[in-house]
């Protein structure tokens, strides 16, 4: 951006949204994706939009970029004024010209936005030998140039590697030395952190902003996560319903938002103050609920005929903790620490290779299928998606009852107290003739928990429970959790890879890494003085860690 | 988004295709009325031409034409359906088995169906009739034998990736036994690419059947359209209707069951349909 002079502000904006209209198809539940919003992102600024799931913010930023999955969704008015072009209204060759060039967009997924089939190198260089007129030579020296700006490692050995060969963080820079490397005006990135895990989202926002202030580049940076907006935003347009709520500067929105649904999402958001430890030293019973002890699991991939290398993965190597009766215990670890698996051995999904699990003084552990069945009733799950964990053919009564049914309770009975938990967790008691596609997300997960209390269990493990909720459900789900684990007297083993989220449920907390448990204990000391580097990583990570909320919402 | 119904009937090629269907469907249920005498009896004059005494005209013996596509409509039809209902529930079992037990069942269920799949179909068909001897149930036994390595190979596929979802293993949570849930919770759940290959199979069937019924090696006794082809083939020049009314009919009815079959097909995976 050698032309742009360091011209005093206000600037043209380099993108302006004049009453921009996306329709839907016909069969939507409302006629536009986007109805009307008007936004302009300014030289030099990150732009963040905030928004929950179908508030229009990814099919803004498709339209933008002239991606919108045709014909369903079509431009029906607005103007798209780019460079003093409107984009809307523009030719697929101009299109295609803007797009990559003048505009570059960074996705979701690392892994689906770049060719498995092509190196790395090749892919970066491929941009600019369509875009400009470089000489082979040339471009490979600015590809390296490219890597080495997102800090990569050894640009001159990973421009030769394949995407899969580079951990999530390495291909996310990729994609960004992508975007970077025809200087675009404008770069839309679309959730870009959100399949990352916390450590190294943290250090790709510090990428993100370290470039866009190198290169002066604006950025619209579309995100779910008030943690992210306040960690990168300049400022903030609150979306809900293809509308834009609220739009000022990110210090007033996160810190004073003025409309009701920006300050009910600013509140949703669960904050990283511990909680303090509950009444669970009323309980009569001293004895842990759950032990576990020197657990090994290892995965060994099957090897098949003609291949002799057999490859392990020491999932689980030596974890030992204790769950108390009625408390509930965080555990937290990025993907690949081994929690998800260390779940599935104590619900009996997975046998562990070592050690044992006690829970109650009974051994899970070391039995088969037939005798684990009748203990399967004490343990029970709540599982991550809320779309794949209830079977589509099954009514809501027939899936919450199938436990008690299973354990011998007769159908009108097991019904009967189906009704019951229904209304306890929050939904009308005539859902239970319904089908699981009638409910949303947040519904889909207290039909979820209902199922887990079906059969009375001691043990409730919940394996990411919220993470594919919106903030402002996530909320209520976790609220309903923490109600129901109280009043039904049980105790929560709680999977998580946010330490927001395990703070605002959890009094106990345990830090899993690399398959080991590097940190135990209550979460207030452990939020006080986390004795162990990978604790300290993982609490600096936090998105939006800094950020000093208002104390009236 | 649409429902299933008005995605499936809106579809022209799937209305042309059933239109054409129920014509053949109602041809065979009432046979007995539309042609009341056996069609094997010979009514009039050999070589009778169409449009003349015969609507269809007459063939080499004088039998009518019409008369025979009709109550060939039966014969084919029966044996078709049997054998891929057959051949369905064969394959189902297999491909449920495998894909949901794994480890040493995969295996040997697996290279059994290659076994069958490396064997050229209608060879085996063929040979299959010769040693049982030709019959309608022998027929329906021979198509299905060849007919079911297919289907048991999308099963099992839809098996592998339907028992990894976390609502099995809820029901695993829950304690249900595994041939329950493989019935109650799985197989449900990949009822909508076994209806389509299901639907696909029912074509194939007819063909293997007017194949083998061409050869001769057909049900006795039991007009059907391979047979009439069959008959007619060596007066081709002479009365090109005795071939070409039943191939017509066979081609007609196969290119229609696979027009609704891919509707069905889209109908049940509009996201597919929308690319």
């Amino acid at each position: 951006m050698s032309e742009r002079p360091d011209s005093p502000q206000p600037a043209e904006p380099v993108l302006r949204i004049e009453q921009l209209f996306v329709s839907l198809p016909p069969w939507s539940d409302r006629p536009h994706a986007v109805n009307g919003i008007s936004l302009e992102v300014r030289p030099r600024e990150i732009l963040c939009v905030v928004g929950e799931s179908g508030s229009g913010k990814s099919v803004m930023g498709k339209a933008i970029m002239g991606l919108l999955p045709k014909p369903h969704l079509r431009v029906t008015g607005g103007r798209i004024v780019f460079e003093g072009r409107d984009l809307a209204h523009l030719g697929e060759d101009d299109m295609r010209a803007i797009r990559g060039g003048r505009i570059a967009m960074v996705f979701q997924e690392p892994m689906t936005a770049l060719s498995p089939l092509m190196k790395v190198g090749r892919q970066i260089d491929e941009v600019l030998e369509v875009h400009t007129d470089m000489s082979p030579p040339d471009r490979r020296r600015r590809v390296l140039e490219l890597l080495a700006d997102v800090h990569l490692p050894e640009p001159e050995r990973l421009i030769d590697s394949y995407p899969h060969q580079l951990s999530g963080g390495q291909r996310q820079r990729v994609v960004i030395a992508m975007a970077l490397a025809l200087e675009p005006a404008l770069i839309i990135a679309d959730e870009p952190t959100t399949a990352l895990d916390v450590t190294t989202q943290a250090q790709i926002l510090h990428l993100m902003k370290e470039l866009q202030r190198k290169h002066g580049t604006a950025v619209l940076f579309i995100t779910h996560d008030f943690g992210v907006v306040a960690e990168i935003a300049d400022r903030v347009v609150v979306m809900r319903h293809g509308e834009i709520v609220e739009a000022g500067d990110a210090r007033q929105v996160l810190e004073a938002p003025q409309a009701a649904y920006s300050q009910a999402l600013v509140a949703a958001v669960p904050r990283l103050e511990p909680r303090a430890r509950g009444a669970a030293t009323d309980a009569p019973d001293t004895t842990p609920l759950l032990q576990v002890k020197a657990l090994q699991k290892t995965y060994r991939s099957a090897g098949g005929l003609f291949s002799r290398n057999r490859r392990t993965v020491a999932a689980v190597q030596g974890v030992s903790l204790t769950v108390a009766r009625q408390s509930s215990l965080a555990l937290v670890g990025e993907s690949g620490s081994g929690k998800s698996t260390l779940a599935r051995c104590i619900i009996g999904l997975e046998q562990a290779d070592g050690g044992e699990i006690l829970l109650d003084g009974e051994r899970l552990t070391g039995r088969s299928r037939g005798e684990m069945r009748p203990l399967r009733r004490h343990v029970q799950m709540v599982f991550q998606d809320p779309f794949a964990s209830l079977n589509p053919r099954h009514t809501v009564g027939d899936i919450v009852s199938l436990g008690a049914r299973v354990q011998g309770v007769p159908r009108e009975q097991a019904h009967a107290e189906t009704r019951e938990l229904l209304r306890r967790v929050g939904l009308k008691p005539e859902a239970i003739d319904r089908y699981p596609h009638e409910f949303s997300g947040g519904q889909r997960q207290r039909i979820g928990i209902a199922r887990a209390l079906a059969v009375r269990p001691k043990l409730i493990v919940a394996d990411e429970p919220v993470s594919a909720l919106d903030v402002s459900v996530q909320k209520q789900v976790l609220e309903l959790l923490d109600e129901l684990r109280r009043e039904m007297g049980l105790s929560l083993l709680f999977i998580t890879h946010d330490l927001r989220v395990a703070a605002t449920v959890c009094e106990e907390i345990a830090i899993m890494s690399k398959g080991q448990l590097v940190e135990a204990g209550a979460t207030a000391d452990i939020f006080a003085n986390p004795q162990h580097a990978y604790t300290r990583s993982l609490l600096d990570a936090v998105p939006g860690k800094g950020w000093v909320r208002p104390a009236a919402l | 988004m649409k429902s299933f119904r008005s995605r499936f009937l809106t579809n022209p090629r799937v209305v042309v295709g059933l239109v054409w269907l129920a014509l053949v469907l109602l041809m065979a249920v009432f046979a007995d009325v539309l042609a009341p005498r056996d069609p094997f009896a010979i009514v009039g004059a050999p070589f009778g031409q169409p449009a003349g005494q015969f609507l269809l005209g007459t063939d080499s013996l004088g039998r009518d034409v019409l008369a025979g596509l009709i109550h060939g409509s039966r014969t084919t039809l029966l044996i078709a359906v049997l054998a891929t209902l057959a051949a369905v529930a064969f394959g189902t079992a297999v491909g449920a088995l495998a894909g949901y037990f794994g480890g040493w069942v995969d295996d040997l269920l697996m290279r059994l169906t290659e076994f069958f799949q490396t064997i050229p179909s209608f060879l085996f068909a063929i040979v299959l009739i010769a040693v049982l001897s030709p019959s309608a149930t022998n027929l329906v036994i021979a198509i299905a034998v060849v007919s079911w390595p297919p289907i048991a190979r999308v099963v099992r596929g839809e098996v592998l990736s339907v028992k990894s979802r976390e609502f099995v293993q809820a029901a695993v949570v829950a304690g249900q036994r595994d041939l329950a849930i493989l019935v109650t919770q799985v197989l449900p759940n990949t009822l909508s690419p076994l209806i389509v290959t299901g639907s696909l199979l029912v074509a194939t069937a007819i063909l293997v059947e007017s194949a083998l019924s061409f050869l001769g090696l057909g049900a006795p006794n039991q007009m059907s359209w391979g047979f009439m082809v069959g008959a007619g083939r060596s007066f081709l020049r002479d009365a090109w209707w005795l071939v070409t009314m039943p191939g017509v009919v066979i081609l007609v009815t196969v290119l229609s069951i696979n027009l609704v079959g891919e509707g069905l097909n889209d109908a049940l995976n509009p996201r597919l349909a929308d690319l």
